[in-house]
């Protein structure tokens, strides 16, 4: 329930619902690309939580710590997603939902926004979604405005500071390349965080425990109102052709000598390569 | 070696083993240098809840034993024993509560210890009464519903940073032993000031301080049990905690030898690794042995202990024994395997073998440990 309007910051009692979307991810230090094939080698590769979504979970605990209310996380992935699902309850968060169907499969982006988006639906009462800026595997940023979009809610992306919650407001901070802007925005909203929001605490042996009962909450095609076109490989406009490694840049040529010396060889070098 | 942990014991070696490795770790050197007290370390383990498995469910704690302490410390040790000590001497100090209090002490102090929102520390070392407990001066008076404290204790870890003190003095000191009596005394108490912070080889991170009382009034139920308890209260603790202390040498040496393993497969010489070498792989052998001896012997004193067993003097001491000569030697060995790197400070080898001393010495020195696992053994024979 939502409490009533109120003029101080950081009103606890407004009861938030927070989702926070994340993303299991191969763990990148560990990543090798298989020459022959391109493709990424996953075998025996650790899964982690998206470092991107580590922020976005502290700051929805962090939030429902100040305000009250209850933190879902939401996942689309295969059933070993659920790993992921639990680790952040072990960090704090109430609830979990996983969507996993094979429709599902071979998402791109805008898919996968869709069908997360139809799983917000799902969960009904939301004031604030909250996603990493991107994931380490694809880096694409693309997955969190496309919720919003989908579910037709206004978006913050590059949040670095959640300066106020109000009853039906919300001000950030959003970080640009010059500074940061200060945007007001109604709820429910969607934001984006980047790692300058928070660091991350470590797991409770509490929040262990009870992620280790917690019970996961799957849904699949069936679970959702969604349009079948719309899902997994089929559904996605983004067809990847080919993924190669780039090629290794030659190595540079070091000039050295005096500033003389240097100056000539790099006019010949130019006057050459012209 | 799989020690069967159950399913809690691995959650607590998993947490303290990423808590060690990703936050104690990166400031272990800078604490050293330093020896400032790490609030910061101490905030994070309290958030993680690691405090609490020292004290029972009723009280705010998960309850957990001798062994999920031992387990914690290990995996804290082995990343820095100096910020390890800190969280097992708050386990040494709310051990007599959780031991001996009544239920209106336990209501009022376990909680917050379970939290972390303070740490505990315990009182027995005086300038004059180190290994001989009985030659304590401190002397409690009793006036009315109080207890007037006069005295001063040394070496006392957390001593000035801890919030709640357990503190042995004399209560009749006609009666020797028998007068010797355990108090609650919280900082801020009127009369009770800190001394000297001594300057230290190792453990660096950790404070060790003097305790001064000057007609220090604390209230009649600050008291734990009785009146003339104190040494018990002290000899039970000990035997809860030395697995503890234990357990911090066992992480030290594990840490060392986890040094020395990735130096010397890294580090060339004569065109090879040195790990290829005959001599440094029979060093390597040796304390890994040892190692894992001292952990089955600690392992398996803390799981009786969690049975119930009371008697475990002799296994409690064979156990800090052990796990402390051994930690020196492996982390003396340790050092010697990085070599000329091995006694800088730029690497963390020395810092083990700096750390790993104490170990040998308080909670009762070796000597003292060797006389009580003498004494059983002559107490058994005489039966």
């Amino acid at each position: 329930m939502r409490g009533s309007a109120c003029s101080s910051a950081w009103f606890s009692g407004i009861d938030m619902n927070i989702i926070v979307c994340i993303k299991q991810v191969p763990e990148t230090t560990e990543v090798r690309i298989n020459p022959e094939t391109n493709t990424l080698m996953r075998e025996g590769v650790k899964s982690i939580i998206n470092p991107f979504d580590m922020y976005a979970i502290e700051e929805g605990v962090r939030l429902k710590e100040k305000v009250g209310g209850k933190v879902t996380v939401l996942t689309m992935g295969p059933p070993q997603a659920e790993a992921a699902l639990k680790e952040a309850i072990s960090l704090g968060a109430d609830e979990a939902v996983l969507l996993s169907d094979r429709a599902f499969a071979g998402s791109d982006t805008w898919a996968t926004s869709y069908t997360l988006a139809a799983g917000v639906r799902k969960l009904k009462e939301y004031d604030l979604i909250i996603c990493g800026k991107q994931a380490s595997d694809g880096d694409t940023a693309q997955v969190g405005p496309g919720i919003a979009t989908h579910l037709d809610i206004p978006q913050v992306t590059y949040v670095k500071k959640i300066e106020e919650v109000k009853d039906k407001t919300i001000r950030v901070e959003r970080m640009t390349e010059e500074g940061y802007e200060v945007i007001e925005s109604s709820l429910p909203l969607l934001i984006t965080v980047v790692k300058e929001i928070n660091t991350p605490r470590m797991p409770s042996l509490r929040g262990l425990m009870r992620s280790k009962q917690a019970k996961i909450t799957v849904l699949g095609v069936k679970d959702l109102d969604v349009e079948a076109t719309h899902l997994g490989l089929c559904g996605s406009p983004t067809q990847v052709a080919k993924i190669f490694t780039p090629p290794a840049r030659p190595e540079g040529e070091k000039i050295e000598g005096t500033a003389e010396e240097i100056a000539v060889k790099l006019a010949e070098i130019l006057k050459r390569e012209k | 070696m799989d020690y069967l942990f159950t399913e809690e014991q691995k959650m607590i070696r998993d947490l303290c083993r990423q808590i060690a490795r990703e936050k104690i770790a990166p400031i272990a050197a800078e604490y050293d240098r330093s020896e400032k007290f790490p609030h910061e370390a101490i905030k994070i383990i309290a958030d993680s809840d690691l405090f609490a498995i020292f004290v029972p469910v009723e009280y705010g704690g998960t309850g957990g034993g001798v062994l999920d302490l031992s387990i914690a410390t290990e995996e804290l040790s082995r990343a820095c024993g100096g910020i390890a000590v800190c969280y097992a001497a708050s386990a040494l100090g709310t051990f007599p509560i959780v031991l001996f209090g009544n239920d209106q002490q336990k209501k009022k102090y376990l909680p917050d210890l379970a939290k972390g929102k303070t740490i505990a520390a315990f009182g027995v070392t005086e300038p004059e009464a180190g290994s001989d407990a009985s030659a304590i001066k401190t002397t409690a008076e009793k006036k009315g519903d109080y207890y007037i404290l006069n005295g001063t204790k040394h070496f006392i870890t957390n001593g000035g940073e801890a919030g709640i003190y357990t503190i042995i003095a004399m209560s009749d000191r006609n009666k020797g032993a028998r007068g010797a009596s355990a108090f609650i005394v919280e900082k801020g108490t009127p009369g009770f000031t800190f001394g000297k912070k001594e300057d230290k080889l190792g453990i660096r991170a950790s404070v060790t301080s003097e305790l001064i009382f000057s007609d220090c009034k604390i209230p009649k139920e600050n008291l734990i049990a009785k009146e003339g308890m104190g040494f018990i209260v002290t000899m039970k603790t000990f035997d809860m905690s030395r697995p503890g202390v234990a357990a911090q040498a066992l992480g030290i040496a594990q840490g060392a030898l986890d040094v020395a393993v990735k130096y010397a497969r890294e580090r060339r010489q004569f065109g090879k690794s040195i790990a290829s070498f005959q001599g440094i792989q029979w060093m390597l052998a040796d304390m890994a042995t040892k190692i894992e001896a001292s952990r089955s012997l600690i392992y398996s004193c803390a799981k009786m202990i969690d049975s119930g067993n009371t008697n475990v003097a002799k296994e409690s001491a064979m156990a800090k024994l052990f796990a402390s000569d051994t930690a020196m030697q492996v982390s003396t060995d340790a050092v010697q395997i990085l070599g000329g790197y091995g006694y800088m400070r730029d690497y963390p080898a020395e810092k083990y073998m700096r750390d790993a001393k104490i170990t040998q010495i308080y909670e009762g020195t070796n000597q003292i440990q060797r006389n009580i696992i003498a004494l059983q053994l002559i107490r058994e024979a005489a039966k």
